[in-house]
């Protein structure tokens, strides 16, 4: 046998990757994913309305050990995420540079900002109770304490454009305060959020807390919006035609918390406001004690 | 359709011996599992859609033994339960009740009050359930406890220690025995435990000693064990009915007990039961799953097909 022999390549199967698994498509189609020039890259699965039920079920299964982990733990779960980032960026920059048609400096900038960005997220998770919720002050002998809890099983249709950087800044928000997370990955280029969860497969992120999705949000989206046990929906990526606007009317249906389009800027600092979409605020009253002569039990 | 009396006659010569039972028994054809397995999975790929498959819902619901079985149970719990069973989803009244409600023989007023006018029938497990480790009168009298407290139905366990060490004819006495407490006041549901019979052939001579006995129903299992329902040892037992009343002419009803969980699996034992015994079986009357998380999967399926829109466990009972 020749020395020369050249090696063939070894194709990667991209994967849907939904309660901790890569499964293919239920329905076994894939479609062509090709880079910024027209060049073709990969198939990808063409996940059917079945794989985005199995994905609700599985994050509606996560739900309650993701929201019932301590804050301090789940920042250390985001912090571990991002680490894992780390060690495979130049695979992210590779298939940022291919996705977006960016140098491989440029993609770089890109995916360095997404790694600092779940940093920035795994960093609030403890810290967000402190910004929205509180102590308030009531006419009484009561604590009266407002708490921010998750929303529950959370729909995300992930940006279009901004194949990863734009897909960090929609999931890290919802995961860090306990949601869980149905992602339906940009569909024109959806290879980063593939790989994406191969990371959080190796993150001890649980499984089922964020489910990956690719296809056509056109033809997932009508049946997560309708879902009765999805509790919120992101509709960033929603720009096709009217699909917003029809996705919103579903979700109406069972008052799931939606999330408008908007034009954002990926690049900018993200503020807090991902985050409070998908909170809700529980207000306890509790009783201090009885008073004593002086009026007060301490 | 000839009496199962006329049945046990028919088998008189079979029975009266432990010998001649053995002979008989170990006579029957050995089962060849790997085409068994293949059988059971080539039926399990239909593929049953729209109309068919609301069919196949309803008729599923109205299949249901509902069941609580746990050490735990208290009346609200069982009269929770029997609301239940009586009207599986309180959005949709044209949901069909369940079959009966399954419970332990203390709980048997219990239920029988809560379902009361209803139609739904009430089953209790009886005979030491679920090891069956116990003397026959004790047996006999849990049994005749369970009848007078108003039970429908009575699932006995067989002694699977006696079936096991090769004792057939203790085993079918014990059945005899317990069917002439039933008499014409509850219909006998005789659980194998095929969990715990090892063999497809020790199912197939299981079935065989039931039906032989007088049992009106053969269930697999008592949902305690780690293997439950199979496809495979489902429709082993269909074919051991199939051939009996081929044999007599007398039909049995049969019952998988445990481990179906959601609507899909439900399907696939229809289809079973269909292509196997056919219509003949598909009512209430001749065939049950023993169930209860079954019964919230195939709600949330209802709807779905209802309403276009898919269900979570947010709209169906905690249970």
């Amino acid at each position: 046998m020749s020395e020369q022999q050249t090696r063939l390549n070894v194709f990667k199967t991209y994967k849907l990757y939904v309660g901790g698994k890569f499964p293919r498509s239920e329905s076994g189609r894939v479609y062509e994913v090709s880079d910024s020039k027209g060049k073709w890259l990969a198939n990808a699965p063409l996940s059917s309305r079945k794989d985005a039920r199995d994905a609700v079920v599985a994050a509606r299964k996560a739900f309650g050990g993701w929201a019932g982990a301590t804050a301090y733990n789940r920042g250390q779960i985001l912090y571990r995420v991002a680490e894992m980032l780390e060690g495979r960026r130049d695979q992210f920059v590779r298939e940022v540079a291919d996705a977006e048609g960016l140098s491989k400096s440029k993609a770089a900038v890109v995916v360095d900002a997404a790694i600092d960005r779940w940093v920035w997220y795994a960093g609030w998770t403890d810290k967000i109770a402190q910004v929205v919720g509180g102590a308030n002050p009531v006419a009484g002998p009561y604590f009266n304490l407002s708490s921010p809890e998750p929303t529950g099983v959370v729909t995300v249709v992930a940006p279009q454009d901004s194949s990863f950087l734009g897909l960090v800044s929609v999931i890290a928000p919802v995961i860090a305060t306990g949601n869980t997370a149905v992602v339906i990955a940009s569909e024109k280029s959806p290879l980063p959020a593939l790989s994406l969860g191969e990371v959080l497969a190796t993150s001890d992120l649980p499984g089922g807390v964020v489910n990956i999705l690719s296809g056509k949000a056109a033809e997932m989206g009508p049946h997560l919006a309708a879902h009765q046990d999805v509790n919120a929906i992101d509709l960033t990526g929603a720009t096709e035609g009217d699909l917003a606007r029809e996705l919103e009317i579903a979700a109406a249906d069972n008052l799931k918390r939606v999330l408008r389009p908007r034009s954002e800027d990926f690049n900018e600092s993200p503020g807090t406001d991902r985050m409070t979409a998908f909170l809700e605020t529980k207000t306890v009253w509790h009783p201090t004690g009885s008073l004593g002569a002086s009026g007060s039990s301490y | 359709m000839p009496t199962t009396a006329s049945a046990a006659s028919a088998f008189a010569d079979v029975t009266a011996s432990d010998g001649a039972l053995r002979r008989f028994l170990h006579g029957l054809p050995g089962v060849d599992a790997v085409g068994l397995e293949a059988r059971a999975a080539s039926l399990g790929t239909r593929s049953i859609k729209t109309t068919a498959k609301a069919y196949a819902i309803d008729l599923a619901i109205s299949m249901i033994d509902l069941t609580t079985l746990e050490g735990a149970d208290t009346p609200g719990k069982v009269r929770a339960l029997a609301a239940k069973a009586v009207n599986p989803d309180p959005t949709d009244r044209t949901t069909p009740t369940t079959a009966a409600v399954c419970v332990y023989p203390d709980m048997v007023a219990t239920a029988k009050a809560a379902v009361a006018g209803s139609g739904v029938k009430v089953a209790s497990v009886a005979t030491a359930f679920p090891a069956g480790r116990a003397a026959l009168p004790v047996k006999l009298a849990d049994t005749a406890d369970a009848i007078a407290a108003g039970a429908d139905e009575i699932d006995m366990v067989i002694d699977r220690g006696a079936f096991l060490a090769g004792h057939y004819l203790k085993v079918y006495e014990q059945i005899a025995a317990i069917k002439a407490e039933c008499g014409d006041r509850a219909r006998l549901k005789v659980i194998f435990e095929t969990g715990e019979l090892s063999t497809y052939d020790n199912i197939r001579r299981a079935s065989w000693l039931g039906m032989m006995a007088g049992a009106d129903f053969i269930k697999t299992s008592t949902g305690k064990v780690a293997v439950n329902a199979t496809p495979a040892n489902t429709l082993l037992m269909l074919e051991a009915v199939r051939d009996f009343r081929a044999q007599t002419g007398v039909q049995i009803g049969v019952k998988p007990a445990g481990g179906i969980r959601n609507t899909k699996e439900a399907i696939k034992f229809l289809v079973l039961v269909n292509e196997t015994v056919g219509e003949d079986w598909l009512d209430n009357h001749w065939f049950r799953f023993g169930a209860s998380s079954l019964l919230n999967d195939l709600l949330m399926q209802r709807q779905k097909l209802a309403t276009g829109r898919y269900s979570g466990p947010d709209y169906v009972t905690v249970d």
